[in-house]
């Protein structure tokens, strides 16, 4: 999902920033709240954060016979929301940019707006979702992972095609893209799924009250 | 079956799936597919070149050290999640 250092056009770059900067902003206000009101969550936040940290340098690799990255996403996404999320993406998206020069400047917009926003976005609904149906806690939470990873690609994808329309038009560079991406993701997504299954299983036994306050006061 | 036999066979389970990737591709080269994507892009659009160079590019060596930095912070910050709860239940055990 890293789109490289000016391989989008400006018009996209700005278009891209434009969306997510509310979002990250939305999410600095939240953090600051979490801070002032709940200082019992910040650790917690921390390991959410953490767990982006991680799994976003790992390049794994695939059955495809290609490597990838996971995002890293799904736990701050149940916890915290996508708002949340996108700050925290954000912190490693820099760093990455300009420290490793893996995504870029010009691009991190559309990066965030990717991994930070609507990959967490989804698994954070599909997760509201899940809960409302009274499915098993395990299982919400993979989904949850599994979708956060997955969509943020498919955003990619689509982030790609808009830039880049092949001469079947939009649709048909986005399904190339989505080829290029999506096997390979597959089973990093069910990775990271299974690793959050059993982080939060943790959480919720060793930080049961925690993780009880979380859900009862989140909208 | 016990907790911590559950968790153990989720990361087998994690594990055995790169494993598995990495021996049914005796000879891919597991490239990246950000980079894949950069030779997609110049297919689809021939004549887009790069409009802006990374400001700072580490070389190979360093770019590992950096990407093994950035999974250290974050791994540093889990395992002390991880000490400190287990130092807390421990304490509150023996206080009661």
């Amino acid at each position: 999902m890293h789109i490289s250092e000016g391989f989008l056009p400006l018009f996209w770059c700005i278009f891209w920033y434009i969306l997510a900067i509310p979002f990250v902003i939305w999410g600095a206000r939240n953090v600051s709240k979490i801070y002032r009101e709940r200082p019992e969550q910040k650790l917690t936040l921390a390991v959410a954060g953490a767990f982006i940290f991680v799994l976003s340098s790992l390049k794994l690799p695939s059955v495809t016979g290609s490597t990838s990255h996971p995002t890293g996403t799904g736990l701050a996404a149940i916890l915290y929301g996508p708002a949340t999320t996108a700050l925290l993406s954000t912190i490693v998206l820099v760093f990455q940019a300009l420290l490793l020069a893996h995504g870029g400047i010009t691009t991190l917009g559309a990066d965030v707006f990717s991994m930070g926003i609507v990959g967490p976005a989804v698994g954070y609904f599909a997760f509201k979702l899940l809960r409302s149906l009274r499915v098993r806690i395990g299982i919400q939470v993979f989904v949850a992972a599994v979708l956060s990873d997955l969509m943020t690609y498919v955003v990619t994808s689509l982030q790609l095609a808009l830039a880049y329309p092949a001469t079947g038009g939009v649709q048909e560079s986005f399904l190339i893209f989505l080829g290029v991406f999506l096997v390979t993701q597959i089973p990093l997504a069910i990775a990271e799924g299974i690793l959050f299954t059993i982080f939060f299983d943790y959480l919720s036994k060793s930080r049961p009250k925690l993780i009880a306050q979380q859900f009862g006061d989140e909208r | 079956m016990k907790t911590a036999t559950k968790y153990a066979l989720g990361i087998l389970l994690v594990i055995a799936m790169f494993v598995l990737a990495i021996v049914v591709n005796p000879n891919a080269a597991f490239g990246g597919t950000d980079d894949l994507i950069r030779s997609i892009i110049q297919r689809i659009n021939p004549g887009y070149s790069s409009w802006f160079t990374p400001i700072w590019e580490p070389k190979p060596e360093v770019a590992t050290l950096l990407f093994a930095v950035q999974a250290a912070i974050g791994a540093f910050v889990i395992g002390y999640f991880i000490g400190y709860m287990r130092a807390k239940t421990k304490a509150q055990k023996e206080k009661d």
